[in-house]
């Protein structure tokens, strides 16, 4: 005999608490993920390993709040059937927090690469990096910011930036492939860097789709893929 | 001037433009013939109406005093007089009747349909109800004699009451039945879901639902019992004076025009087309009261 | 609510995030991601249907209906017409009872244990405690005060500040009174579809009962309407336990918290509305509620 038997806890509220409960966790999601970078990038910077070491540790929590905002946004589609904003909110939320998750990920590859570095001494004194990072770490603040002040039109600008990122990128792997043609004691730490940077590289290129997925949300036309406004 | 409407595209299936205009067609003429035809048909019917209202008020208004309403009726030959006591009669005669009729009427009437809808014996008690309507009125006179007239030795106000009440009974029992049939289910079950039993919803939904219909059904009975005269006849009879008890004859307005039509003298002639004009005026106004009753409660 | 704040959480211990539950650090409002309602679907049982037949004379509309109705959940019933929902809400408050030849052939209807059918149950009791809304409205030809105090008139309740009171008080709770205060003593008639079925709800809770059905309460409303009287659904949920038939499958989507699927008299499917409507683990229920069926 049919009995409820579910266990998805979601009970049913009015559509406005149900869109509002998913904005509230898209934004939770976006705070950790930025302490999350920042906090690699210091732990890289100050060669910290045990704060490397806990930001390897709160990796899972996004993993679980990806998970958690599809749900949402699953539930809510199939019982509110939403329209227009809502329905692109939907499918933006979705996006956002995969790419939110994504720059999690690349802030504990960041951690990891951190601790190998610790075995030995510096390189070079770090300067393009951070410089990327604070780049990356800017994108991400202002794209969220444009998804609740509700400006679109800062998307754009953040996805010139995304060209400085890999500007920096390139220069940067060229710098460290003649450093390894030196010197070949330097290779470990001169590959770890190059990971480093693609990380910080692929950072910038997750908040460029978050600002796109903004501009989608609020104006309704597509900018992905150099497709103009 | 041809209204016409062009369709866009010339390979569209109905590509030739729709004609709009009136044609002369068969259907047309006999539309306006049969629009002629219910017009007499209904002057027709309004012939008799309006012949029998301009006969009564052309004889029957210009005679009329106010002092006919409190004077007595004329002896033979003399001039004057009116016919205040019969006036007073019919009043009280169908006052009497509907007292006796509306509260079996309208209480059988619920019984029909509130609490044994469909059932045997609501099905035989509606019958009978058809029948009686169908009652010439001479009998329900004549019943009445056999049973109170003759046993008391006496023709009374009483009497004629009874008579005029079997009369009404079945029109009110059926209009009463029928205005509660149109009380719609779900006002009915509204008021059960609230948690009322049966007689609470008769009271205080059902019934106010269907009051304006039923005192129409009321006026309706009484219009008719003001009217008969062959019951009467056989049981309040006629009288020159006053009403003293309910258990002596009385006058009634349609016993004093059958009284007075039939006699020599003019001035007893006239009252007789004056009597009748007042009555109908009495029906008339009854109604137009009933209708103001029956819509300010709505 | 500006990135900043989200920016000074960096410098303080992450919240933890246990499934359900936020803790919340300074600066930041704690959302729920998931609002812990898995403990309200564990809610005690008010209505135990216990493999119900019933039948109207010698059709059989309802073959072996067995399902809990939980305390304070609004619960719908979907499904084609003619699959007997409405039946079932019917029979939970015996209205069904009016109807010639309709009656249980087995199985019981237990409310709050007692079961509702047993020859020592009074209907008219019955029927205070469950109330029901229909699907059209169907106000009474009198003033909107007294349709609204008209449960109570049968109690044999006359105290005027009582009938005052419980007036506001219903009013109120149907959404309706800052429309309705200047006119209650006027014709109920008078008022649109949407405030006559809010009227209507409004009776019926004048008389405070603890489960409201609602048979297709919206079907005779426009959208706007339609909206107050789910917003005032979600409300009511809080106060009542509530049981919906509706053949509009999205309301029962924004609406409720249980589903129920019914096919030719019988129950295919209930669950959370949420899992009902993302992954229904029956073939028909899928069908039915993307428009598949026949």
């Amino acid at each position: 005999m049919p009995n409820p038997t579910s266990n998805v806890p979601y009970s049913n509220g009015p559509a406005s608490e149900q869109i509002s409960n998913i904005r509230q966790t898209l934004l939770m999601m976006a705070s950790l993920a930025n302490r999350n970078l920042a906090l690699a990038m210091r732990a890289l910077v100050d060669r910290d390993e045990k704060l490397a070491a806990s930001v390897e540790a709160e990796d899972s929590q996004l993993d679980e709040l990806e998970v958690t905002i599809d749900e949402l946004v699953i539930n809510h589609m199939a019982t509110h059937a939403p329209v227009a904003t809502d329905c692109r909110f939907m499918l933006v939320a979705s996006k956002i927090s995969s790419n939110l998750e994504r720059i999690a990920d690349q802030a504990t590859a960041i951690a990891r690469r951190s601790i190998e570095l610790n075995k030995e001494p510096l390189l070079k004194p770090l300067i393009d990096i951070p410089r990327m990072a604070e780049i990356a770490e800017g994108m991400l603040r202002d794209g969220i910011t444009a998804l609740i002040d509700r400006r679109p039109e800062l998307a754009q600008e953040i996805i010139r930036r995304d060209k400085e990122v890999d500007a920096i990128n390139k220069q940067l792997a060229r710098e460290l492939t003649s450093f390894m043609l030196e010197d070949p004691s330097t290779i470990t730490r001169a590959m770890n860097l190059t990971i480093v940077a693609r990380c910080l590289e692929r950072v910038a290129d997750h908040c460029k789709n978050i600002a796109e997925e903004v501009y989608y949300l609020y104006q309704a036309v597509d900018i992905r893929h150099d497709r103009t406004a | 001037m041809a209204a016409t409407l062009s369709t866009a595209t010339g390979t569209a299936p109905n590509s030739r433009p729709m004609d709009l205009t009136r044609k002369r067609r068969w259907r047309s003429v006999f539309s306006r013939g049969m629009d002629v035809v219910v017009g007499l048909v209904t002057l027709a019917a309004l012939v008799p109406l309006v012949s029998v209202l301009y006969m009564v008020v052309s004889r029957g208004a210009g005679n009329f005093r106010w002092s006919m309403l409190w004077q007595l009726p004329p002896a033979a030959g003399m001039d004057g007089g009116g016919f205040g006591n019969a006036l007073v009669g019919t009043l009280i005669l169908v006052s009497i009747g509907t007292a006796v009729s509306v509260p079996g009427g309208v209480l059988t009437a619920i019984f029909l349909t509130e609490y044994s809808l469909g059932s045997k014996s609501a099905r035989t008690i509606r019958f009978c109800a058809k029948i009686l309507s169908g009652l010439p009125s001479i009998l329900a006179g004549v019943f009445i004699f056999g049973v109170l007239v003759a046993t008391t030795r006496t023709f009374s106000v009483l009497a004629g009451g009874l008579a005029l009440g079997i009369l009404m009974l079945p029109i009110i029992i059926l209009a009463t039945e029928e205005a509660l049939l149109r009380v719609p289910r779900f006002l009915r079950e509204a008021s059960l879901a609230l948690g009322a039993n049966p007689t609470q919803t008769v009271l205080n939904v059902t019934l106010p639902a269907a009051g304006s219909t039923i005192i129409t059904g009321v006026m309706l009975a009484v219009a008719r019992a003001a009217g008969e005269t062959a019951p009467i006849i056989f049981t309040a009879l006629f009288t020159s004076y006053w009403i003293r008890s309910l258990h002596e004859p009385t006058a009634s307005m349609a016993v004093l025009i059958y009284n007075f039509s039939n006699v020599p003298y003019d001035n007893m002639v006239n009252m007789a087309w004056t009597a009748s004009f007042v009555l109908i005026v009495v029906v008339l106004v009854t109604n137009i009261v009933s209708h103001f009753v029956a819509n300010r409660s709505k | 609510m500006s990135f900043k704040t989200f920016t000074t959480a960096m410098d303080e211990p992450t919240p933890t995030l246990q499934t359900g539950k936020v803790v919340p650090s300074s600066g930041v409002s704690s959302p729920s991601p998931t609002p812990d309602k898995s403990a309200r679907l564990n809610a005690p049982t008010v209505i135990d249907i216990n493999n119900v037949d019933f039948y109207y004379s010698a059709s059989k509309a309802l073959h072996g209906i067995h399902f809990p109705i939980k305390e304070k959940l609004v619960t719908a019933f979907i499904g084609p017409s003619g699959c007997g929902k409405s039946t079932l809400l019917r029979c939970l408050n015996r209205m069904n009872d009016l109807i010639d030849g309709a009656r249980i052939g087995a199985g019981s209807i237990k409310i709050s244990g007692v079961d509702i059918y047993d020859p020592s149950v009074d209907v008219i009791e019955l029927r205070k405690r469950v109330g029901m809304v229909f699907q059209k409205s169907n106000p009474f030809p009198k003033t909107v005060y007294e349709n609204v105090v008209y449960g109570l008139r049968l109690q044999g309740v006359r105290d005027k500040a009582r009938l005052d009171e419980t007036v506001e008080r219903s009013l109120r709770g149907a959404a309706l009174w800052e429309e309705v205060r200047d006119r209650l003593h006027t014709s109920a008639l008078g008022l649109s579809g949407g405030q006559q079925q809010r009227l209507c709800i409004a009776r019926a809770i004048a008389v405070e009962p603890e489960i409201i059905l609602m048979d297709e309460p919206c079907s005779a409303l426009d959208p706007i309407a339609t909206v107050k009287v789910e917003e005032l659904i979600h409300r009511l949920k809080q106060d009542y336990t509530i049981v919906i038939v509706t053949h509009n499958m999205q309301q029962a989507g924004r609406c409720s918290d249980v589903t129920a699927f019914f096919y030719m008299g019988r129950l295919i499917e209930i669950d959370a509305t949420g899992k009902i409507f993302t992954n229904p683990s029956q073939k028909q229920t899928e069908d039915y509620i993307s428009g598949r069926f026949g």
